[in-house]
């Protein structure tokens, strides 16, 4: 578990480190809490030639509403996100998220902006982003453009981030009253990689019915995908168990889970109807609790 | 509920037997001063990294180390052909097997070891490892040891030559066959299972590790390592490398867990010896998590079929066992020479019936050699796996209690000594109260009542029950013995004449706590305050020769080498005192650390008196100083016991297996430490804990191991494990001279089958009747789906 040899700079600026991304474009990595990176270069599963730690660059680990939005900074951790006053009191999900994430080394290294780049399958944040129909702030050198959240996760570590790119912010937007949000994930234990996790976020009309929901789902499939059948299967709806069903198994036909040491596919394909029936019952009672 | 009083005959200050005397390693480990072998670093040090094989089995058609050699700061890169030349390419095992230590043509597993890369940096030393090029040319896989054994199988050690043509190792049984089969013909009810205990991993946080400083000067090898049994590798150092063993010093530091895992010779330490040799410079090689988890040894991978016989109202008549023993590619098990299967013919249990027989044939395939006692006493946690799920699907299948039936079974307390029909004398052993207690404790009537309750509302919830008999303290010089060296322990103490006390032990501790209980034993029976007493162990130099720690062994033997060398220390210091007192040694009495002459208490001599008079005031015709030695031959093995009952609430969604309360009553004779011997049970428990619910090593049809990482080898945290309710009773031994008898893995042995049990009792009414571990959600999952109960 040695990392191959590679070249290290801090730049002080953003501008800095696009520059250096532009000038070793291919071969240059950004470096945030490593928690993801790290690992894959200690097996030499990863060889960036060049590593820019954006430790040193301020600014990009504020957490903060603006505009009906929370933003928060790429940089921001796991941890400081769960412990957020603002996050706290009206991002449920987001808390619940931050929160499960690893263990507490994880949580007070990993960031939400290097593990959303990173974009690996099982993890967490992917799922959470697109439930809240979030985006993305993406900047090179002399441009910067928002990307929604759905459908910038490609495929296995793959994302619609340019190489000269640094992802800088992730952007949600504020849920209103009679809304709830719920992450939950089967891990066979606690910090693992989630086996299947599904993000839910309801918002209820006047009338008791989903007027709005946004499902995330963790681990099955090449990319964290939003499951949008069965987002289509519950709005208007009224918040039922049988609905909740119908949506766990469009949920799973939506799914493309591979077999691994979490299990195989029918477990799998099972496990999403499972979670998503109880993330949906837990956003459904947090809703009804913030009338 | 109020637990038994320990007893204690001293004061707190001093510290003998029965005090919660805190740990006095703490503090180094709590500040961060532990020195782990990876701490240290010599001058002019070199780093030795391990090209390992991507095949479970090749040939190695040619190694290339051109590349590697022109990396500055790459200096050696050692294959088996070199190591051929110096006949250096095998070594012996422990277990009278022999492995590779570089292999000349055949890889034999995945992540063996195929060459070595020496250079200035640990990191240069592994870019050389990614630049020497190997030809493979894989060859056909045999995982499944049942396949190994069929006929016209390939055979995986030719080796062994023309006439052992087949996988099998060797064929070991115990007991009566025909009386086994006669009483099982003749039973009212015979259950019968296919039990399968997984390949798992110690898992120690420290991986493996060493420097090798050979001082060419003075023809003297120095070896730092990480091992539960130093002088034994400095013994097979000298017969493996022809070193005189006067010049080789093993040395250990502390030990970040051993667990068994540190008892065997890895090929790591020859060829860092072999490099230190090679370049006059030490050599540091120490292990990455990966490599630990897919080449050390293995523990358990017992395939076994069992068959209990019993009277229709349940009274045990019979067992009969078959197992096939998966060692890999090698057996590298650090069993006594006389048990190749550990002491697993212990199957009887707690359990008081006439026949039984126990046969395990050790086979070969391409996996990691092993296995190794993982915190179970050789073999005890498979066999007590087996005897408590066959108890419990009896109890079940009769429609019985299992509670009740494992009452009505017990060997009773007055039928001890206990001689079983495997050949065990049972030392000593209260079997119903222990079970009693956990009843009393975990509230059994009341949880049969709830779960009765939720199974009519279709919630599975269960309750496990283990009444487990341990077997430690390996052994009796007649019959205990690794590569012909007998198993007895040692301790020398010396008192120095201002009443300080030395003492070196033959045993290793590695988390224990020795140089606290050790020093206990000492302050029970010379009256020394703990505080004065320093326990030294570990350096072959110095310490006493001993078999080293696992299997339990240390208090049971090597805690009685203590006690006896005290007690010779006191007959002397009773002549002493006697000369002092102007006393007939025979009209003195001990007590409180002091000999006084009877009927006059003011006339007499404290231990530290009597200390400083044995350098500065002796009588004529007495040897100076006061010291003792003592080899401790154990007349018997002890019987540690207990019982466990555990209850879970099984997710019908998901599978998952929640364990919502652990009782564990355990008996270990008398205690030196009550508050160790509690740490030990709470570790212990996890360590059994974790194989029941989550830790396998798997491996796919190609050999390759699915559980290299941490992430995939599943160690539970705090946060899934239960907290633990322990209780205890005391049962001496009769034998040993402190009545103790060892409690380091009787936690780990009779964990499992409480989980396990309790898990099977959610589900008996479904009509499932055995799950293997670990019971992981998708199994459990599976299972439900099948049954119709999933949700």
């Amino acid at each position: 578990m040695i990392p191959p040899r590679f070249d290290y700079a801090r730049p002080a600026s953003l501008d800095e480190a696009l520059q250096l991304l532009a000038s070793r474009e291919g071969e240059a990595k950004v470096l945030a809490g490593g928690f993801s990176l790290l690992p894959l270069m200690k097996y030499r599963l990863a060889q960036p030639g060049l590593l820019v730690d954006i430790g040193r660059v301020a600014g990009l680990d504020a957490i903060e509403e603006v505009d009906g939005e929370l933003r928060i900074g790429a940089r921001a951790t796991h941890g400081a996100i769960a412990g957020h006053p603002l996050v706290a009191a009206r991002y449920p999900l987001i808390r619940e998220a931050a929160g499960g994430i690893g263990d507490p080394q994880i949580r007070n290294w990993g960031t939400i902006g290097g593990s959303c780049a990173h974009a690996d399958p099982a993890s967490d944040w992917p799922a959470v982003i697109q439930a809240l129909r979030g985006s993305f702030v993406c900047r090179s050198l002399g441009r910067e453009r928002v990307v929604a959240a759905r459908g910038f996760f490609l495929d296995v570590f793959t994302t619609g981030i340019e190489p000269t790119e640094v992802l800088t912010q992730v952007r949600v937007p504020r849920p209103g009253p009679r809304s709830g949000g719920a992450y939950v994930k089967l891990e066979r234990r606690t910090g693992d990689f989630a086996t299947v996790g599904v993000a839910a976020q309801v918002q209820l009309g006047a009338d008791g019915r989903i007027a709005e929901v946004g499902l995330g789902l963790t681990a099955v499939a090449d990319a964290p995908f939003a499951a949008g059948d069965a987002e289509d299967a519950l709005r208007g709806a009224l918040p039922t168990a049988e609905k909740f069903r119908e949506a766990g198994l469009a949920a799973a036909r939506q799914a493309r889970p591979t077999e691994d040491r979490h299990g195989p596919v029918d477990y799998k394909l099972t496990m999403v109807r499972v979670m998503t029936e109880r993330a949906l019952r837990l956003a459904t009672e947090r809703a009804q609790a913030n009338g | 509920m109020t637990d038994v009083q320990v007893r204690t005959t001293t004061t707190l200050e001093v510290g003998g037997m029965g005090h919660s005397v805190k740990r006095k390693e703490d503090p180094r480990f709590i500040r961060g001063k532990g020195e782990y072998i990876d701490d240290l670093n010599l001058p002019g040090q070199l780093w030795m990294d391990i090209v390992r094989s991507p095949y479970a089995h090749a040939k190695i058609l040619g190694i290339d180390a051109s590349e590697a050699l022109k990396i500055p700061g790459v200096l050696a890169v050692v294959t088996g052909a070199d190591l051929e030349k110096a006949g250096l390419h095998w070594m012996p095992t422990l277990a009278g097997d022999k492995q590779m230590v570089l292999p000349t043509h055949t890889v034999m597993y995945q992540a063996q070891e195929v060459a070595a890369v020496v250079a200035t940096d640990r990191y240069i030393a592994a870019d050389g490892v990614a630049a020497v090029l190997v030809d493979y040319e894989p060859l056909p896989v045999i995982v499944d040891p049942k396949k190994a054994l069929e006929p016209g199988a390939q055979v995986l050690r030719p080796d062994r030559g023309p006439e052992k043509a087949n996988n099998h190792i060797w064929h070991w049984e115990s007991g009566d066959r025909a009386a086994a089969d006669a009483a099982l013909a003749k039973a009212d009810v015979r259950v019968a299972e296919d039990i399968y205990i997984p390949r798992i991993h110690v898992a120690s946080i420290e991986t493996c590790g060493c420097i090798a400083d050979w001082d060419a000067v003075n023809g003297h090898l120095t070896l730092h390592m990480t091992s539960q049994a130093p002088h034994a590798i400095r013994t097979v150092l000298a017969l493996v490398s022809g070193l005189p063993e006067h010049k080789i010093r093993v040395k250990t530091h502390d030990i970040g867990g051993g667990f068994g895992g540190k008892v065997p010779v890895y090929p790591g330490y020859v060829l860092a010896v072999v490099a230190s040799l090679t370049t006059g410079k030490p050599v540091k090689w120490i292990e990455d998590r990966s490599e630990n988890l897919q080449a050390d040894s293995f523990a358990r991978d017992y395939h076994i079929h069992a068959e209990l016989g019993a009277t229709k109202e349940g009274r045990i008549t019979s067992l009969k066992v078959k197992t096939i023993a998966d060692h890999g590619y090698t057996d590298a098990a650090a069993d006594p020479s006389k048990f190749p299967a550990g002491l697993f013919n212990v199957i009887t249990g707690s359990y008081d019936f006439p026949d039984a027989f126990v046969e395990v044939d050790g086979v070969y395939t391409n996996k990691p050699p092993g296995g190794v006692a993982y915190r179970c006493s050789f073999r005890v946690t498979e066999a007590v796996h087996a005897i408590e799920r066959m108890v419990d699907i009896l109890a079940h299948e009769i429609g019985k209690d299992p509670a009740q039936l494992r009452m009505e079974n017990f060997i009773q307390p007055e039928q001890f000594p206990y001689k079983t029909p495997t050949g065990w004398e049972y030392d000593s052993g209260n079997y119903p109260v222990a079970l009693r207690k956990a009843m009393d404790m975990i509230g059994y009537e009341d949880l049969r009542r709830e779960q009765a309750e939720k199974r009519a509302r279709g919630e599975l919830m269960g309750i496990g029950i283990s009444s487990f008999t341990e077997i430690v303290g390996a052994g009796p010089s007649h019959t205990f013995d690794i590569l012909g060296i007998k198993m007895f322990d040692s301790c020398e103490i010396r008192v120095h004449p201002t009443g300080k006390v030395m003492a070196r032990i033959g045993v290793q501790t590695q988390g224990q706590g020795h140089e606290t209980t050790f020093a206990q034993i000492i302050a029970e029976e010379l009256g020394f305050p703990v505080a004065d007493i320093a326990i030294e162990y570990g350096d072959t130099d110095t310490a006493p020769y001993g078999l080293g720690t696992y299997a339990s062994r240390s208090t049971p033997v090597a805690g009685a080498a203590t006690a006896i060398a005290a007690r010779k220390i006191r007959d002397k210091a009773r002549l002493l005192a006697a000369h002092l007192l102007e006393a007939n040694p025979d009209d003195l009495e001990w007590g409180s650390g002091a000999f006084s002459v009877k009927g006059s208490p003011d006339k007499k001599k404290t231990i530290q008196e009597i200390a400083f008079a044995a350098y500065t005031n002796h009588p004529q015709g007495m040897e100076a100083g006061l010291e003792a030695v003592d080899y401790y031959d154990p007349p018997n093995l002890t019987f540690p016991f207990g019982s466990y009952i555990c209850v879970v609430d099984i997710d019908r969604g998901t599978g998952q297996v929640k364990v919502r309360r652990f009782v564990a009553v355990d008996d270990c004779g008398n205690i030196i430490n009550p508050m160790i011997v509690d740490g030990q049970i709470h570790g212990g428990l996890t360590m059994g804990f974790a194989p029941a619910l989550y830790e396998e090593i798997a491996y796919d049809e190609l050999g390759n191991n699915l559980n290299g990482t941490f992430m995939d080898y599943l160690l539970p945290t705090a946060v899934e494990t239960p907290a633990w309710e322990t209780g205890k009773t005391i049962t001496p031994s009769p034998h040993h001279p402190i009545g103790a008898k060892g409690v380091g893995e009787s936690a780990t042995v009779g964990a499992p089958p409480a989980i396990a049990n309790a898990v099977v009792d959610a589900l008996w009414h479904l009509g499932v009747r055995n799950i293997d571990i670990p019971m992981t959600p998708q199994k459990v999952w599976r299972i439900l789906n099948e049954k119709g109960v999933a949700l």
